[in-house]
């Protein structure tokens, strides 16, 4: 045990996930031997994160005024949203730069092992979006586990009497992967969402 | 000439040597790795990319074992380790969890169920029920195993309501486990007959002397039901009507969180179709 303020540092980043006590103790001595300036910058950013970031009344996601980012940027296209589970998902998503419309953060998956259940997500929010007729299409982006795939096929059933175009991410083989590597469900997949080559 | 029947100064002695002394041909004690098969119950998330996967086993009952790296997307095997999935396991036995090695896909029960709503959420109530009733880990069940598969099974090939599905396993899981409600006699006294009232902390049926205040009193039909799920009469099953489907569901959830004192949350989400 160390004196006072030591300690409390130690034990508070102690608290943070992946952080054990020997990391804790190896961080909290980091800090004590950087600049004064260095530690003010990080106390700065967490007290900011906390008081700028909240979340977009539109889509979910994280944002740091009303709207987010993209709910806000009028070059998206506003007739296809993509359901995500969480923000994180949304930056792997803007990533790979191949879609151009807007996006809905559920903030979870259907688990009702954990309890959570339709009416802990955002999907009153989501068909409220969905109910003012600029929607065409609806892509359902949640996690490829069971969960996912539970919420998405939920979806699904509640979003196809409106008439909407409702698509799934395809599931397959990983890019830079060998096949006989894959498992029996993933080839599966990877089978059933098979696409004819045009040359 | 062979490593044992040398005679090595102690310091030089290989390793080798040092272990074909020890142990008997064929003998592999050193190595603390098991095989199994089980039906995954649930999966938590752990550090960065593990998991903790639950499984209930045939031989081993019910394991707790960490899935290394099974949540990126280039692992071998994190799709064998989904719920509802049965699998051949490789597992080496760990200090606090197990630690998964290998594991194959024996069937899975997961994809025809995430397709179907109602029957997805009936067989997480299955899987959820399975933990709180075996409850020990590493007790062998082999009887709730294969109950277990048994009744995934027949809720993946759709042939029958999943709520009967989903009763039909409650009720029979629980007689396993030594808590068969009373159906066609007084729990109290024993007297034969079929009784009007159902009393969930009496055990089942009871007769009208025994009778205690706030008993239920279920329709006939409802009692027949029951019997017809717990004894997996299908036929009888299947010709019920909706509303002595709806009155029996509510009875074995009502007896079914009575013994097992901790409530099953996902009971809460099942869906009627």
């Amino acid at each position: 045990m160390y004196e006072g303020a030591v300690q409390n540092l130690i034990d508070e980043l102690g608290r943070l996930p992946g952080v054990g006590p020997k990391s804790a103790q190896r961080i909290a001595f980091h800090l004590l031997a950087a600049e004064t300036a260095d530690v003010k910058r990080l106390v700065h950013a967490l007290v900011e994160v906390k008081e700028r970031v909240r979340f977009c009344s539109v889509c979910g996601n994280v944002a740091e005024e009303e709207q987010c980012r993209i709910c806000r940027d009028p070059r998206r296209d506003a007739a296809v949203i993509c359901v995500v589970e969480e923000s994180k998902d949304v930056v792997a998503i803007e990533r790979t730069r191949e879609f151009r419309g807007r996006y809905h953060v559920l903030g979870g998956a259907i688990s009702p092992i954990e309890g959570v259940g339709p009416d802990d997500l955002r999907i009153r929010e989501l068909m409220a979006r969905l109910s003012d007729g600029q929607i065409t299409e609806l892509i359902l982006a949640t996690d490829p586990n069971l969960e996912g795939e539970a919420t998405a096929t939920y979806l699904a059933r509640l979003v196809k009497p409106m008439g909407l175009k409702v698509t799934r991410l395809a599931s397959g083989l990983p890019v830079g992967g060998d096949l006989e590597y894959a498992d029996e469900v993933t080839l599966g997949r990877a089978f059933e969402g098979r696409r004819s080559l045009e040359l | 000439m062979s490593l044992v029947g040398r005679r090595w100064p102690r310091s030089r002695r290989p390793r080798a040597a040092r272990f074909a002394r020890e142990r008997a041909i064929g003998e592999n004690g050193h190595v603390s790795l098991y095989r199994d098969e089980g039906v995954v119950l649930r999966t938590q998330k752990l550090g960065e990319a593990d998991r903790i996967v639950t499984l209930l086993t045939r031989r081993t009952g019910l394991v707790r074992a960490v899935g290394k790296g099974v949540r990126r997307t280039k692992s071998r095997f994190g799709a064998r380790l989904e719920p509802f999935t049965h699998v051949d396991l490789q597992l080496h036995t760990g200090r606090t969890l197990d630690v998964i090695t290998q594991a194959d896909t024996l069937r899975a029960y997961g994809e025809p169920l995430v397709a179907d709503y109602p029957r997805y959420t009936a067989g997480t109530a299955m899987l959820e029920t399975a933990e709180k009733i075996v409850i020990v880990e590493k007790d062998p069940a082999l009887r709730q195993f294969l109950l277990l598969v048994g009744g995934l099974r027949t809720l993946a090939e759709a042939a029958h309501d999943p709520r009967l599905v989903l009763d039909a396993y409650l009720l029979r899981s629980l007689a396993v486990a030594g808590y068969a409600p009373a159906l066609e006699e007084c729990a109290r006294c024993g007297s034969h007959g079929s009784h009007r009232s159902f009393a969930v902390h009496a055990g089942g049926t009871v007769c009208s002397v025994c009778r205690p205040a706030g008993s239920a009193a279920p329709a006939p039909e409802t009692v027949h039901l029951m019997a017809a799920l717990l004894r997996g009469d299908w036929a009888q099953a299947d010709a019920s009507d909706g509303r002595h489907r709806t009155e029996c569901s509510g009875l074995v959830a009502a007896y079914l969180q009575w013994h097992l004192e901790n409530g099953i949350r996902s009971l809460r989400l099942v869906e009627r179709t």
